[in-house]
């Protein structure tokens, strides 16, 4: 295959440093208002060149809403946006060179795959013949070329957007923008499709933007993840450090399952307790400070059921359900008045317990999280 | 800071070119609809000669004893004509919705058939089929000794009138009953209804909207006809008063000036009548993967019954057709069952003198099609495209046409530019343009609608991808928005071209001369007298194909382009 496609030579690496021809995106102080509705607020981001970045929250967020307003498609009441250096708000989306790949991939219907492709090329009025190798390589580049002259009406989801993909790039735009490109695929091939997305950004050296509310697709292609919630970015950072140290009870519950146990300090001879129940309190460690809505934070995997021994907090409970996940059993237990969810392990040949067992859920220090909203 | 306020301009204003597109099309709605609607209006309510506000004309008006009898008998019309409308079309619909029945697809082209002819040129076959010497009556007459007075005075009216108007309701009341979720039927059959109670409590009342619609629409445009009753010599109706005032005593006399206001009244509160009976109630019942109502098999004597009452119906749908295309072929037809000979000499006639008739109809029709489509597309997009200050209005505006009867809207023209003159002196208002203009001013709604529904098929997604490509707002509009709505723009042009090919009020009241004429008016003036019958029915022929053949067409075309376009959504 010998695809002619402007490709920079540096390979691009995961931790985003600058590289000659990707362009980095600066967002200052930007506020979005639909009439009285404040949908952005005081979002400050800066995007590194060639990096391959999520935006990730719940539906309703604005993350899509800031992604429309880097294209162009939404007016920010206050802040600037840069590309490159340049500032683009005052520009109409014509003139930004920002590609984005539609949630629902807009192709025309009217025209074949091949003319899909070329309407960016033909409006920058460029020659015929470079239009058409451009076409080509676009298309090839994705695996396409051989549906060139298809409608998009007669291809399946996953060219659809195979197809959406090239018809952006073509432009060879400054920055892609993602809007969810693969919340229409099923599941099998939203895998497949996300793999040959992150392959293609790497190729392009392009610094891209992908709007999901899909943690784990998040989590698995993207370099950096700000996670939105209410309007704002509540906490930026890798995938594995987010898991890891959440900043905040949202980030914690947003990304992966996490136990939280309501409770309140109290202070037992000198020492702080954090008091879940009458009977159940958790020392809190020195330096962790607790203010009112502090709540104690941990997943799953990270605590087990004990009889006895081991090194941490023990927390006595009782079994109120079961579920078998495959790998692992995971144990609804009852603390208190809360439940919480412990994963164990599952070894064949292994005892399981029984749900009004009386158990003890050992939590080790290290992964206890003290959260406030 | 600069941004900001670049953002902020950008956001609450237009384009210069959206405002001027704005400006244009306001400018064309007060010139040809608002000031002339306005200007009948205002007369009525002013004294004759001065410019004193009164209701003296209104008094005058009720105090005239034809007038307030014309005034009941365009009721009298208008309802009975809803009421047998409404008897034509509910078993049509019902048996072509509600049953397995052969030929269902027959009888929902056919029932669009009346639709495609001018209801004064069905009234003279009517008259010879159904009139007291004609051809029913006749054989009544000899075989069993007496006659019905199908077409005596009123009764024709109401009888012409019903006929050509009930596919509004069939129309209408058909797509409500499809899109009834057959769960609906289910769940009264599981809690224990069946047969008739589950029709009347169920069925029709869900399809009530659909034919609140129908019937409010069948209402309005037999009110307003012109044509019908002057062709079947009945005078004594509202809509023939305001023209033969306005054409017998003169442009000075306000009394047609407060029949045209009645008229306008009556419309609207006929259709806001219509949507104020269903507002507050919830009837949408389209639900994802509801499939329609399920059709029953029919029982041996429902079926008889079912083709029993189509078969009829269909004969009377069909009889201005055939009794059109019997005279059209006819030597001479009269006191007699059948024609007495037959001939090609009445198209050689009307080939030979009436080409110029065809000739304007083809230009008057298509001028205010391609009117209708550029104002009704200019306007879809600016109301669902943007956020210019005024577009409601200019929507609200358009659809006003709806209320303005053709009669109304020409006498309009006539006293609004009758005094404005060109450089030598003729009358504004005697140029074939303003016939042109009056056309697709009436049939703007129409267009609207379909332009309207074209561009809320296409997703704004489709756009911003172009504009995220690097085409503004111009290109976007010329290389998508216009290639995807291209079917609904053809699907309005079409309706507003036959319509505008057999329009007749407005046509009376502007056309001055034989040669600027299109067919309607040629098919009028042929029809008056008995000699003319012939030629025009040859006419009549032609007219009805002509519409139908662009009916046929152009759905052709849709059809082909949207399979071409895959039919998505």
């Amino acid at each position: 295959m010998t695809v002619k496609f402007k490709e920079p030579k540096m390979a691009q690496t995961r931790d985003g440093a600058a590289v000659a021809g990707a362009r980095k995106i600066e967002i200052t102080n930007v506020n979005v208002h639909y009439g009285e509705l404040h949908v952005l607020k005081d979002i400050n981001l800066e995007i590194q060149p060639g990096e391959f970045f999520a935006f990730l929250g719940p539906s309703g967020c604005g993350k899509t809403t800031l992604l429309r307003l880097i294209a162009g498609f939404n007016n920010a009441s206050s802040g600037d946006v840069r590309v490159g250096g340049q500032d683009i708000l005052a520009m109409p989306p014509w003139k930004r060179d920002v590609g984005m790949v539609f949630q629902s991939y807009a192709l025309w219907p009217h025209l074949s795959v091949a003319r899909n492709v070329a309407f960016g090329l033909e409006e920058r009025k460029l020659p015929r013949d470079e239009v058409a190798r451009r076409v080509k390589a676009a298309l090839e580049l994705v695996g396409m070329g051989h549906l060139a002259d298809r409608r998009p009406s007669q291809l399946s989801g996953g060219q659809q957007q195979r197809v959406a993909v090239a018809r952006t790039i073509a432009i060879e735009p400054k920055v892609l923008l993602l809007d969810e490109p693969l919340s229409n695929l099923d599941a099998k091939m939203r895998v497949q499709v996300r793999r040959e997305l992150r392959d293609l950004q790497q190729r392009l050296n392009l610094t891209t933007i992908f709007v999901t509310h899909d943690q784990e697709e998040a989590n698995a292609i993207c370099d950096r993840i700000a996670v939105f919630g209410d309007g704002r970015i509540q906490q930026v950072g890798r995938p594995m450090d987010l898991y890891e140290r959440p900043a905040s009870l949202f980030v914690a519950n947003f990304l992966g399952t996490a136990n939280i146990l309501d409770g309140e300090l109290v202070t037992v001879d000198g020492k702080r307790l954090f008091k879940v129940t009458d009977t159940i309190s958790v020392p809190v460690p020195d330096g962790v400070t607790i203010s009112p809505g502090t709540r104690l934070v941990f997943r799953p995997q990270h605590a087990s059921l004990e009889d006895a021994g081991g090194q941490g907090v023990r927390l006595p409970g009782r079994v109120s359900n079961i579920e078998f996940l495959g790998a692992s059993v995971r144990y609804g237990v009852m603390v208190g008045t809360s439940e919480v969810l412990i994963d164990v392990p599952f070894q064949s040949g292994a005892s399981v317990r029984t749900v009004g067992a009386d158990v003890n859920v050992l939590l080790p220090s290290d992964c206890m999280l003290w959260l406030a909203e | 800071m600069t941004n900001l306020a670049i953002g902020r301009l950008r956001r609450f204003s237009a384009t210069p070119g959206q405002m001027a597109v704005v400006l244009l099309i306001a400018a064309f709605l007060l010139a040809f609809l608002l000031v002339p609607a306005a200007t009948v209006i205002y007369v009525a309510f002013t004294e004759k000669g001065t410019s004193n506000l009164t209701l003296v004309n209104f008094l005058d008006f009720f105090r005239n004893d034809l007038f307030v009898r014309s005034f009941w008998n365009s009721v009298y019309v208008s309802s009975l004509s809803v009421v047998w409308a409404t008897l034509f079309a509910l078993p049509l619909a019902v048996i072509t919705t509600r049953f397995q029945f052969r030929g269902a697809m027959l009888i929902q082209t056919l029932g669009f058939l009346p639709l495609i002819m001018p209801p004064f040129v069905g009234a003279v076959a009517m008259q010879l089929l159904f009139g007291r010497n004609g051809s029913v009556n006749l054989l009544l007459d000899q075989h069993l000794g007496f006659k019905l007075p199908f077409m005596d005075g009123l009764n024709g009216v109401v009888f012409v009138q019903s006929l050509h108007y009930f596919p509004f309701i069939l129309i209408n009341v058909s797509n409500s009953l499809r899109q009834i979720d057959s769960a609906m039927e289910e769940a009264a059959q599981n809690l224990g209804s069946s047969g008739f109670r589950l029709f009347r409590r169920i069925i029709f009342p869900l399809a009530m909207p659909g034919y609140l619609a129908g019937a409010s629409l069948v209402f309005v445009k037999v009110f307003d006809d012109l044509a019908t009753p002057l062709l079947l010599n009945v005078k004594d109706m509202l809509a023939p008063q305001a023209y033969l005032r306005v054409t017998s005593i003169g442009l000075a006399d306000p009394m047609g000036y407060v029949i045209s206001t009645i008229l306008i009244a009556v419309s609207i509160f006929a259709m806001w009548a219509s949507v104020a009976v269903m507002r507050g109630r919830e009837y949408s019942t389209v639900q994802r993967g509801g499939g329609g109502l399920a059709r029953r098999k029919m029982k041996r004597g429902e079926a008889i019954l079912a083709y029993g009452a189509v078969t009829l119906v269909l004969l009377l749908v069909l009889s201005p057709h055939i009794g059109l295309l019997l005279l059209s072929f006819a030597t001479i037809w009269s006191f007699s069952p059948l024609p007495d000979g037959y001939t090609m000499a009445n198209y050689g006639r009307v080939i030979g003198e009436s080409s110029i008739y065809i000739k304007n109809t083809l230009i008057y029709a298509s001028l205010a099609g391609l009117i209708d489509v550029v104002l009704g597309g200019a306007i879809a997009y600016l109301v669902l495209r943007t956020k210019i200050i005024g577009r409601a209005w200019l929507d609200w505006a358009a659809m006003s046409a709806l209320a303005i009867p053709g009669v109304v809207l020409g006498i309009g023209y006539l006293r609004t530019y009758y005094g404005v003159t060109l450089p030598d002196g003729t009358p504004l208002a005697t140029l074939s343009i303003m016939l042109v203009l009056a056309l697709s001013v009436r049939r703007l709604p129409y267009a609207l609608r379909a332009c309207y529904a074209a561009m809320q098929q296409i997703s704004v997604s489709l756009e911003e991808a172009a504009e995220n490509l690097g085409a503004n707002k111009r290109r976007t509009v010329r290389r998508i928005v216009l290639p995807l709505m291209m079917g609904g723009i053809l699907a309005g042009f079409v309706t507003s071209f036959s319509t505008a090919a057999v329009e007749l009020s407005a046509t009376l009241m502007l056309i001055q001369s034989n040669s600027e004429a299109p067919i309607a008016y040629g098919l009028y003036m042929f029809m008056q007298s008995p000699a003319g019958r012939g030629p025009g029915a040859a006419l009549g022929v032609i007219a009805v194909i002509l519409v139908a053949v662009c009916t046929f067409a152009s759905h052709y075309v849709i059809e082909r382009s949207q399979k071409a376009m895959g039919a998505r959504k």
